[in-house]
């Protein structure tokens, strides 16, 4: 009886989970394939009362999207690679290497994921004019990094403390060189945490906003968050309901390729270190 | 091996040496491996923050820039004295003391699902995962429209609710605002919540919850007594991270109300001084405002729960 009730329970409680976090993604979904005439008059059901692929085909022909797009791709690629090599030094000593100054690195970090974003944009602002980094790609990647780090550093250094290294040794007596051991035994065992450090780090920089909207001013870096709130249409009494639809099915489509390619990762890095002790 | 000084020319001095060689060798090392992080995390924070610090003592506007004055400590008086700052700053609170509250508690809930759920975990993660994944300003897009009047769903299938009606305009006054741009926040935060508590939960033992149900407690004691208290750690992460985010909110503002209602944020406060009004004197001491109460609200956190920083880990 009591078990039943317990079945039941997680039952509707996995419907409800999956209504969560599905309705709003489905209602984006729909409301791409409604035509311009249908949003203009105002249509409040829920699916669209004549489909059409009207703004999927206004979309592709937008330049500034494509470029958008490009931009976003470009940034959070370099970022995402960037900042993983940096946090894999930093986190194989984190992890293996007694030195001074370890705790104080941990800190840094810790501060830096609290940092208001925000309070940067004023001295960047100012200080990227200086360096005739104002909107150029340079200018988002920089920052991307140092935000990016912080949560890669303890990712890794998670995943690192979990690798049995003496396998290398073990590798080593066997016969094998120490490029090798490196090669065939380390490199298998690492690479899992680098790829879902990668994987968060993709998502802030394909996130991000605040500085996007900041330190750009033009199609040649604005990323895709920036470009669609900057997105009127041609008649600003009636926002492009449908091509903002459309806009956001086409840049969430990569999360959640990402996200049922490799949902396990995700989680174990979301939560490695995060209830320890 | 301090001997090793005493002793003159013994064997014991070359082996002490030496261990202190490769002493200095992996100390060396390690701060080598750890330098580009380090120089890449202070070059766009620590720099920038002590620019801010020595801007905001001056007047300094990019619209007259010769007019660069140093003016002391005045641009924080008339910050602190500006009703302004001080409603976007009850704003910013309200939004992350609520957010955090219902988010925590269907976060848990969620958890709670996800623990006992025997079938279709994939499946479950896949879509949790969705939301978390999501832009932020894609994220404020779809609930916009959700409330919009004359596109939205809300007001047609929630009519039957007294206070709903076919033309309730969300974005025409200030809490129905606050209240769309809070619903799109704790929509994509919620599932962040849920796995770390899910990581929590599943650390508690189940040897402990059984002994508590063999001793008759009931269910809401078990909650109570032996599952939150064991899980004190997870929750203070999942707080501290998600409260600091929330009070930092400034995409679903942007997007939705761009501050309109006076629904602005301290975030979008700053942003606007400064993109918007060039004003950087000002910005700059609102960036550092900001900052201290970032800060401050990091230890009251981690004060109020009395656990070790170091097993936090960043979310950025």
């Amino acid at each position: 009886m009591n078990r039943g009730r317990t079945i039941l329970g997680t039952w509707a409680g996995f419907l409800v989970i999956l209504v969560w976090c599905l309705l709003p993604v489905v209602w984006i979904l729909s409301l791409s394939f409604k035509g311009p005439d249908e949003t203009a008059a105002g249509s409040p059901h829920f699916l669209p009362e004549t489909w059409t692929l009207q703004n999927y085909k206004d979309i592709f022909n937008d330049g500034d999207f494509l470029d958008a797009l490009r931009n976003s791709f470009g940034i959070a690629i370099i970022a995402t690679a960037l900042s993983v090599v940096f946090a894999t030094l930093a986190a194989y000593a984190i992890a293996r290497l007694e030195f001074k100054g370890k705790r104080a690195v941990l800190s840094l970090a810790l501060a830096i994921a609290m940092f208001p974003v925000v309070s940067l944009v004023g001295p960047l602002f100012d200080m990227w004019r200086t360096f005739h980094l104002f909107n150029t790609w340079p200018g988002l990647i920089i920052p991307y990094m140092s935000f990016t780090l912080p949560l890669a550093i303890w990712t890794l250094s998670a995943f690192f403390r979990e690798i049995p290294w003496e396998m290398e040794q073990a590798a080593q007596v066997d016969g094998a060189t120490s490029w090798q051991a490196f090669r065939k035994v380390i490199v298998p065992l690492a690479a899992p945490g680098v790829f879902t450090a990668a994987i968060l780090t993709f998502f802030f920089a394909w996130n991000e906003f605040v500085l996007a909207i900041s330190l750009t001013s033009t199609t040649s870096s604005r990323t895709v968050p920036a470009q669609m709130s900057f997105f009127v249409g041609p008649d600003p009494f009636n926002p492009p309901y449908g091509q903002l639809a459309t806009a956001s099915v086409v840049v969430t489509v990569p999360i959640i390729l990402i996200v049922l390619l490799f949902q396990r990762k995700i989680v174990a890095g979301l939560t490695s270190g995060a209830v320890k002790g | 091996m301090s001997t090793a000084v005493a002793t003159p020319a013994t064997k014991a001095a070359p082996s002490a040496a030496a261990r202190s060689d490769r002493t200095v060798a992996e100390n060396r090392l390690g701060q080598k491996l750890v330098l580009p992080a380090v120089v890449v995390m202070l070059v766009v924070t620590a720099w920038p923050m002590i620019q801010a610090l020595y801007l905001s003592l001056f007047r300094y506007r990019l619209t007259t820039p010769d007019d660069k004055e140093f003016i002391g400590v005045s641009n924080y008086t008339t910050i602190l004295g500006d009703s302004l700052f001080w409603k976007d700053t009850l704003n910013t609170v309200i939004i992350m003391i609520v957010t955090v509250a219902v988010e925590l508690v269907i976060g848990f809930a969620f958890a709670m699902v996800m623990h006992r759920i025997v079938f279709a975990r994939g499946a479950i993660r896949t879509a949790i995962l969705i939301p978390y994944g999501i832009i932020t300003v894609v994220s404020a897009f779809a609930w916009q429209f959700t409330f919009s009047i004359n596109n939205g769903w809300v007001n047609s299938w929630f009519h039957w609710l007294p206070w709903i009606g076919p033309d309730t305009n969300w974005f025409g006054s200030h809490w129905p605002a606050m209240f769309a741009i809070m619903v799109s926040e704790i929509w994509k935060t919620t599932p962040f919540m849920s796995l770390l508590l899910l990581a929590g939960l599943s650390q508690v033992s189940e040897d402990m919850i059984e002994a508590a149900k063999v001793d008759g407690a009931t269910a809401w004691q078990r909650l109570w007594k032996v599952i939150l208290p064991n899980m004190r750690a997870a929750i203070m992460v999942a707080v501290l991270f998600r409260a600091l985010d929330a009070f930092r909110i400034f995409d679903n503002i942007f997007v939705m109300t761009r501050g309109a209602q006076d629904t602005e944020s301290s975030s979008f406060l700053t942003y606007r001084q400064v993109i918007e009004q060039f004003q950087l004197g000002l910005g700059s001491a609102l960036s550092v405002l900001l900052f201290l109460t970032v800060l401050l609200l990091a230890w009251l956190i981690t004060a109020m729960f009395r656990v070790d920083l170091a097993q936090a880990r960043g979310e950025g």
